[in-house]
């Protein structure tokens, strides 16, 4: 999901005015879809970019669900929760003007998005939210390909969902022994760049 | 049998000392960092923490640098990852990985009132200035996953060496006590109005607390006696984004997958550290997990008592506590505890006693359903 755009595995499905924040562009896609969720209302923008890209993606495949209970989760982003940090933070700024609330503070994580997956299609596998300065392709191939060889998964959803003030941008994808392109960094980057 | 991977050179940098030997001999005379705090600029009434003076920080740090270049949390963890290095005399090569482990970073950087551009939040700006000051050769890993990090990025480590990616690893966890964090528990009424209480009848919450920790994480090891990483484990309840599983069972896979992988069963544990928040809801999905797991014969503290909750540093805080009951054989209180305030039985140590301490599991869970559970073993060579 990418300026107003989502692509899933090379098809086009949701298309939008560039102009258009992020929250109208989620309630579009969200609409697009073929389900509800009311849950979906209550998260920050962080959770609902992370939310609806795993939707599609999960959509998108076929996996029982005893195998989607061991599924490994391993997100990443550069700006963790910054974006739900700064709400947060101006609702505690000044004495006169107090009203820091539990249901934002408890999207200042960046993983809480991934629980938010993890709830709606019952994973309870491998789960680690990680920061890097930019989309570390090498990285997810090395940690995923970790956690198979350590038998602590055999599919692993891998990723980047970043939001901030400049934008957002997502990009998912399942490592999998069943899958049909080689897992190599250059795979990863590619697809990343195409999406 | 995947090639062992070691523990080397912890130190710590908290409330209770900037040594782990000060560390250890105040846990030993059940000493808390918990204290009442007056500082108007986190909260406008008194709360418990366990906090570091700033002028001790900066005291500490002018070996190392100006100390009013860096922000608070920088200060702890370089001085944190300075004593590491120095112990091991590690090379820092190409194979070396930094990972950092943080739930909020310098999060002081987004208030007004705070000197330091608001950049400084930005997690991959925190591992940069680790990296630059010791020049640490790759890109930092930042493992931010609530207050599993800690723990998790051992395991990270571990993983990450195991499979030939790196060599070695230095692993620096920290986080502090800052308005933002103070504000957000208290909106959930979650603060405690002493020092909290792990597992006991009358406890009423958390207390929030700082600190920084680091080891380095290898494939080799430096003494005639080494702590191996077993196996470990990070699995979700995919219940609740705030509480935990009421069946306990994320804990319940994390602990059983780092089981499986060490080839140990319930009985050869010897001592747990569990995460042990003093919250009700946490308490009783512990006590529910061991339960389940059989683990409820097995010595266990919480060391939130001493600490409080130092949020993404607990993990490694509180584990390299745990190396150091196995060094000295030794069990440590879980301070706080009184009358049992959880619905299923678990053997909370209440004073301090010698045992043989050969295998240890560290626990820690967190919000978004996280959960983490690493084994350890001491290991004794032929000299």
């Amino acid at each position: 999901m990418q300026n107003g755009t989502v692509i899933c595995n090379g098809k086009e499905i949701v298309s939008a005015d560039n102009e258009q924040g992020f929250s109208e562009f989620a309630k579009r896609v969200y609409k697009n879809q073929q389900w509800e969720y009311p849950k979906f209302f209550k998260m920050d923008r962080l959770s609902k970019l992370t939310f609806l890209t795993a939707e599609i993606l999960l959509k998108e495949l076929t996996i029982s669900s005893e195998v989607k209970e061991q599924l490994a989760v391993v997100l990443s982003n550069k700006s963790a929760s910054l974006d739900t940090d700064r709400k947060y933070q101006d609702s505690i700024n000044s004495i006169e003007n107090f009203y820091p609330s539990p249901a934002v503070f408890v999207y200042t994580l960046p993983n809480i998005g991934m629980g938010e997956v993890c709830i709606r299609h019952k994973i309870q596998g491998e789960n680690a939210f990680f920061v890097f300065d930019d989309f570390n392709p090498l990285f997810l191939k090395h940690y995923a390909e970790s956690l198979a060889q350590n038998n602590k998964a055999t599919q692993v959803l891998c990723g980047w969902t970043e939001i901030d003030e400049k934008g957002y941008n997502s990009f998912l994808y399942l490592a999998s022994p069943n899958g049909t392109l080689p897992h190599t960094e250059e795979t990863i980057k590619k697809l990343y760049t195409q999406s | 049998m995947e090639n062992p991977i070691y523990i080397q050179e912890p130190s710590l940098i908290t409330p209770l000392g900037f040594s782990v030997s000060e560390n250890v001999s105040a846990i030993e005379k059940e000493q808390s960092g918990i204290h009442e705090q007056h500082q108007k600029d986190i909260l406008d009434t008194p709360f418990y923490a366990a906090m570091i003076a700033s002028e001790k920080i900066d005291a500490a740090f002018k070996k190392l640098g100006n100390p009013s270049r860096f922000m608070k949390l920088e200060k702890i963890m370089l001085l944190s990852v300075a004593e590491t290095l120095e112990k091991s005399k590690l090379h820092i090569s190409e194979k070396t990985a930094l990972i950092i482990a943080t739930t909020k970073g310098s999060i002081d950087a987004l208030d007004p009132d705070n000197s330091f551009s608001g950049e400084r939040a930005y997690l991959p700006v925190l591992g940069k200035k680790i990296q630059s000051f010791f020049g640490f050769k790759q890109e930092p890993i930042v493992v931010s996953n609530a207050c599993v990090s800690g723990i998790l990025a051992v395991a990270v480590a571990k993983r990450l060496i195991q499979n030939n990616v790196y060599e070695n690893a230095v692993v620096v966890a920290g986080d502090l006590v800052s308005k933002f964090t103070v504000t957000g528990f208290n909106t959930f009424q979650a603060l405690s109005d002493g020092p909290c209480k792990p597992y006991s009848k009358y406890r009423n919450g958390i207390s929030i607390g700082e600190a920084a920790a680091s080891v380095v994480v290898s494939s080799e090891r430096n003494k005639y006696t080494a702590i191996e990483v077993l196996g470990d484990g990070s699995c979700n309840d995919a219940n609740h984004i705030s509480g935990p599983s009421r069946t306990g069972e994320g804990l319940l896979k994390s602990v059983q997958s780092a089981m499986q992988e060490a080839v140990i069963s319930a009985t050869d544990i010897d001592l747990i550290s569990a995460h042990g928040t003093a919250t009700i809801y946490n308490d009783e999905m512990e006590a529910i997990a061991f339960n389940r797991a059989n683990l409820q014969q097995v010595p266990l503290h919480s060391l939130k008592g001493y600490y409080g909750h130092t949020l993404g540093a607990s993990g490694l805080v509180e584990a390299i506590i745990g190396f150091e009951s196995m060094n000295q054989n030794k069990l440590f209180t879980s301070l706080g505890y009184d009358e049992s305030g959880i619905s299923k039985p678990l053997k909370i140590i209440q004073k301090v006693e010698k045992k043989t301490i050969n295998t240890f599991l560290k626990t820690a869970s967190g919000f978004g359903g996280s959960n983490a559970a690493v084994l350890f073993k001491k290991v004794a060579f032929e000299h």
